[in-house]
């Protein structure tokens, strides 16, 4: 429709205000251009402690810059405002911090600004999402106490004695001691996530007016934002990092993909990191998009976990015949359009010291074993697949339930349930009526990540109650190895351990089809399933 | 209507809220949340609370003009001004085309009883009553949208034009029921003796259709456009999900989904009330036009 | 002399729904919708008799295949034959209908006649609650139901069954009452009624055996149409994914998981909507044609 293309022209009209003058380079790029991406309202106040869902992070992430990146090309971990970390048994760590880097607000960033914003983080009463990831540092329960009846429970979780985690204390302007309750070698890697940021004195002074306007150290700062709408950020010219090379970021808010897709089609959005199901449906992106997709590995893995407190789930040679009753090509190719890989194991390949085929045979389509292994377990009744269905989970999760069916010749059922809060409450509560739908994305790119959160007895997210002694006593040994290498061997022992259990069903990685508008010279995608903002060149 | 306003709104208020499952247990992705924060939500939120306590702080709030916040911290208030009028702009022209083409056609095959022109009314518009909005939406999507081209399969931004092609699919049903509404007062007016009385005056046919007769044979059809506009404006769930129209239909079913029990309530209230602002305009417009009802 | 004979014979008098059935029978309309309803309904009987297919049977390698001589409606994404599961769904689709109809009716119906014989506080009281039900948009009040009881997880199909049912015979009650309700008004203000009160007739009497019969033609009408209405709301509900879901199949079931891929195999939309649309048509015709025939001003 004609008023379809006014939109285009209204943008540009836009940008040439926004970019009168604009420098070009003889690289033909366009440094002092604008570029819109896809976003989903943030769901919280812009505070990077309290940010764990896709819409806030986007923007925390151009807004904060914490003490290690993860670099775009293998999310291995690099020093970005951390001068060095240093450990000797990988329980106290020393933090030396860049020195003359700024907040938006221009004061200084110390080792204050990231000790008071972890303190802040991790307190109870505070309440934030992202409390749980200091968990490892010592003093974290002190500042954090149970609540003694739960969160439904009309009790009130204790006050805490202190604000201040006794692990975390400030030596200089520049340095500080980190001292976690347990020996944890990979801990540098896992502080990359944006709970980890530094927060401004401005913070502690007035929340609310931090809230209404974000300052952070990261190379964007806020300009506004337009709930529902857009939020609208700026390079930040005194960012002593790596600074972009285009100057303004609009975050458009859609109300669903198909629409951003539709604006992306014709070039009225500039980047959207994942296309809907009805593009991605007969690769009918190739058709729209040609030249302008963009894709990647990205670092998230769908699995099906098993409730190890629910019969028959309990029986290893059923959970083994389950998975080699999957045939993952042929869902990966007529379902997900060979936008995803079938998984041989529990890292997931991106990560360093990854090794092929540490599943082995058992995620191996082979309906003869799997009909064997089916026929060892004795149980004969019906088995029944859990899965939310609001992220798109419905044709997969049906299509692997029919995989079973057809192959073990008994009745496979796929339950849906339609919101993924309500999926997860029932998760959380150990309530599952068949094995479910486990997706894990890497909060930080580590090997470790992929094992001990998941399936280490007692973990935090070991919600299919898993447990192996062996298993659990290997990962204690990795953690505490004194180098990287040898930890990760450990992990990779450990790994191999878990195997034949078969705690979860590795399904499938993701390969992640993302598009950019014919503006964008480059735009590359992070492992971590956005837009490297650093890659970003806009046509001069 | 105070108590009908109060009993729609508690009802799903206690429906949306008393409903098992935490909202706000799916907030942090594929892990569990801390339980201080969900304490913390429940707290904000009076969940704690038994439910007619919960429904009075919130009937409270609401009399003051105050809509409480999402469970994201946003202003329900100001969502529903945001979404609010594309939906009533959708609803608008959804009215104007079934308006148009629904009396027109009833007219016409109301004047020519039994033709060939009335049983082609007829069976067109049995046709659109039993044909469901989202089939309608989706074959109208894939014909003109992505088969030929003519229209943009989604909505980009709400404006008048853009909306012709989902408030055409909004008015399919209701343009039949306009349609044969008309053609029945049409056929009924036919006969009566002001037309005949009309006529013998030698008044021209023109003059006696469109003054004489459309006055008299609308009334019905006007209380049901009136009522009909108070529908839309809460049924455009599905039409505006298959042409991604930004407005109050997709904002209710998300939050529905999401268990925002804040913006459900919300958007429900604001559509009760103007369901009942209709049907007391329409009765109003009822005595206006119709002379011999009168309130006393 | 004979001609007339007949004609005087053949209009004996008739109770109205003699005289309707005379009308009707004369009506091709009729016929057409009698036939289609139950062809529609054989297949939700016997679905057997028109396919040997196995509905649940999904094989991903043929998935979204065209329409074949193999397969009439082809494949869709899952590797359903499409065929196989329109004639299958067919019977979850009647029954939500019947089922749905068969509440409303007898709620409304039994509500509205009381309350219009009654008056006074009952029809007050009656009438407000059916205020507070009709303010509410239909499909955004079943949504609110159903994520409500859908809540439960897993469930059998019985229960998602009846979860649809319930929703829409609770949005849908009041409509019936309405209309019973105004007819019972009518009704009581007859001489018959009059004369069974003055006869001392106990009020169950004069409800059953006077008012329901004269008062039933209207709902009689109205749930004939609905009937079709229902089979409609029942497909936008499942569409939605909150109505009917796994295992159930039905139509309204199958246009939900097509719908993502309209582009690529428009054929399992275009189908099971193709059917859908049939069927509602066929009651809706239906019910025009009875309310014609009972009307009969309408002739």
């Amino acid at each position: 429709m004609s008023s379809a293309r006014l939109v285009p022209l209204a943008l540009a009209a836009v940008l040439a205000a926004a970019g009168c003058g604009a420098a070009q380079t003889q690289t033909g790029t366009n440094t002092d251009a604008g570029i819109t991406i896809f976003n989903t309202d943030p769901e919280n106040p812009l505070v990077p402690g309290n940010t764990t869902e896709a819409g806030g992070s986007r923007v925390i992430d151009a807004l904060f810059t914490g003490l290690v990146e993860y670099r775009a090309e293998d999310a291995q971990p690099v020093n970005a405002m951390a001068e060095k970390i240093e450990t000797e048994d990988s329980k106290l760590f020393t933090v030396t911090i860049k020195k003359g880097w700024t907040f938006h607000d221009g004061s200084p960033v110390t080792a204050k600004s990231y000790v008071d914003a972890w303190n802040w983080t991790a307190y109870g009463p505070n309440a934030t999402q992202g409390a749980s990831f200091f968990s490892q540092i010592e003093g974290y329960a002190e500042v954090h106490p149970k609540d003694p009846d739960g969160p439904d429970g009309p009790q009130e979780a204790p006050k805490p004695a202190t604000d201040k985690m006794s692990g975390l204390k400030v030596v200089d302007d520049h340095t500080f001691t980190i001292t976690l309750s347990e020996a944890f070698s990979v801990f540098p890697v896992t502080i990359g996530y944006e709970v980890f940021a530094p927060l401004p004195e401005a913070f502690f002074k007035d929340q609310k007016a931090f809230e209404a306007k974000p300052i952070g150290n990261g190379p964007f700062k806020f300009v506004s934002r337009n709930v529902g709408t857009d939020i609208k950020l700026t390079r930040f010219d005194d960012f002593k990092g790596d600074k972009p090379k285009f100057k303004d970021l609009t975050l458009k808010v859609y109300q669903s993909r198909e629409s951003a897709y539709a604006d992306l089609v014709a070039n009225n959005l500039d980047f959207m990191e994942e296309l809907p199901p009805n593009a991605l449906a007969g690769q009918k992106y190739e058709t729209d998009l040609g030249d302008r997709v963009v894709q990647r590995e990205t670092l998230n893995m769908q699995a099906i976990a098993f409730p190890f407190y629910l019969k028959p789930y309990d029986n290893v040679d059923l959970r083994r015949a389950i998975s080699m009753a999957i045939n993952r090509e042929e869902i990966t190719q007529r379902i997900f359009e060979g936008t995803r890989k079938p998984a041989d194991g529990w890292v997931h390949p991106l990560m360093k010291g990854y090794q092929k085929g540490q599943c082995g045979e058992y995620c191996t389509f082979n309906p003869q074993k799997a009909k064997e292994s089916f026929a060892k377990s004795g149980y004969t009744g019906e088995i029944v697949l859990l899965s939310n269905t609001d992220g798109g989970h419905q044709e997969w999760a049906e299509a692997v339930a029919n995989s079973i069916k057809n192959t073990l010749g008994v009745e496979a059922r796929f339950v849906p349930s339609t919101s993924f809060g309500e999926f997860r409450q029932k998760v959380n509560a150990h309530e599952m009526t068949g094995m479910y739908r486990a997706g894990w994305i890497a909060d930080y790119p580590s090997i470790e990540n992929w094992l001990t959160p998941l399936y280490r007895t007692g973990s935090s997210s070991n919600d299919g109650l898993y447990s192996n002694p062996a298993f659990d006593a290997k990962l204690a040994e990795a953690d505490k190895a004194p180098s990287e290498d040898q930890a990760i061997k450990l992990y990779l022992e450990a790994e191999r351990i878990m195997a034949p259990d078969m705690p979860v069903i590795p399904l499938w990685t993701q390969n992640t089809i993302a598009g950019k508008s014919n503006r964008l010279k480059v735009a590359n995608l992070h492992p971590f399933r956005k837009l490297d903002l650093d890659s970003v060149e806009v046509v001069g | 209507m105070v108590p009908v306003f109060i009993g729609t709104t508690f009802l799903i208020y206690a429906l949306v809220w008393a409903v098992p499952g935490d909202p706000f247990e799916g907030k942090c992705g594929e892990r569990d949340c801390p339980e201080s924060y969900v304490s913390a939500m429940r707290d904000k939120f009076n969940l704690d609370d038994p439910l007619v306590v919960q429904y009075g702080k919130y009937l409270g709030n609401l009399l003051q003009g105050d809509f409480g916040l999402t469970s994201a911290g946003l202003s329900v208030g100001e969502r529903i001004a945001a979404t609010f009028p594309v939906t009533l702009k959708l609803a608008l022209v959804a009215l104007l085309i079934e308006a148009v083409i629904g009396i027109t056609a009833g007219v016409v095959s109301g004047l020519r009883n039994r033709g060939f022109l009335d049983s082609l009314v007829l069976v067109s518009t049995l046709f659109l009553i039993s044909i469901p909005v989202f089939v309608t939406g989706y074959v109208v999507q894939l014909v003109f949208g992505l088969q030929l081209g003519l229209i943009s399969p989604t909505v980009t931004s709400p404006t008048i034009g853009n909306l012709i092609v989902p408030g055409f699919v909004l008015a399919s049903l209701s343009m039949a029921y306009v349609a044969r509404l008309s053609r029945t007062g049409i056929a009924e007016n036919k006969r009566a003796d002001y037309v005949r009385t009309a006529l013998a005056k030698g008044l021209p046919q023109k003059r006696v259709v469109g003054v004489h007769m459309l006055r008299n044979s609308l009334i019905p059809v006007i209380t049901f456009l009136g009522t009909d506009l108070g529908v839309f404006l809460g049924g455009a769930i599905v039409t505006e999900g298959i042409f991604n129209v930004p407005g109050v239909g997709g904002l209710v079913f998300r939050s529905i989904l999401t268990k925002d029990g804040a913006m459900v309530t919300g958007v429900v209230t604001v559509l009760v009330l103007v369901y009942l602002l209709m049907t007391l305009l329409v009765d109003l417009l009822y005595a206006v036009l119709d002379p011999r009802i009168r309130y006393d | 002399m004979t001609d007339q004979m007949a004609v005087l014979a053949a209009d004996r008098p008739r109770g109205l729904f003699g005289d309707a059935w005379h009308e009707l029978r004369r009506r091709p309309l009729f016929w057409v919708s009698v036939s289609m309803i139950l062809l529609v309904v054989l297949m939700a009987a016997v679905p057997t008799l028109f396919t040997s297919g196995d509905p649940g049977l999904a094989q991903l390698s043929r998935s979204r295949q065209p329409p074949s001589a193999e397969a009439w409606f082809g494949y869709d994404n899952q590797g359903y034959d499409i065929y196989t599961r329109v004639i299958h769904g067919a019977r979850a689709s009647i029954v939500v209908g019947v089922l749905s109809t068969i509440g409303v009716v007898l709620t409304g119906a039994t509500i509205g006649i009381l309350a219009g014989f009654y008056g006074g506080w009952l029809d007050a009281v009656v009438s407000r609650v059916a205020d507070i039900f009709v303010g509410v948009p239909f499909v955004l009040g079943a949504i609110v139901i159903l994520t409500t009881l859908n809540a439960g997880g897993d469930a059998g199909p019985v229960r998602i069954v009846a979860q649809v049912v319930l929703s829409i015979a609770v949005l849908s009650w009041p409509v019936a009452m309405r209309i019973m309700r105004s007819t019972a008004i009518a009704a009581k203000q007859q001489d018959y009624v009059k004369a069974a009160r003055a006869l001392g007739a106990q009020p169950r009497r004069i409800i059953g055996k006077h008012m329901l019969p004269n008062c039933v033609a209207p709902v009689l009408v109205y749930s004939t149409i609905a009937l079709g209405a229902f089979i409609g709301a029942e497909a936008t509900l499942s569409y939605l994914g909150i109505g009917l879901r796994q295992p159930v199949v039905s139509w309204g079931v199958m246009i939900n998981s097509a719908k993502d891929y309209l582009r690529v195999a428009p054929h399992a939309l275009l189908f099971p909507a193709g059917f859908l649309t049939a069927t509602v048509l066929a009651f809706v015709m239906l019910g025009d044609a009875v309310r014609e025939a009972l009307d009969p001003k309408l002739r």
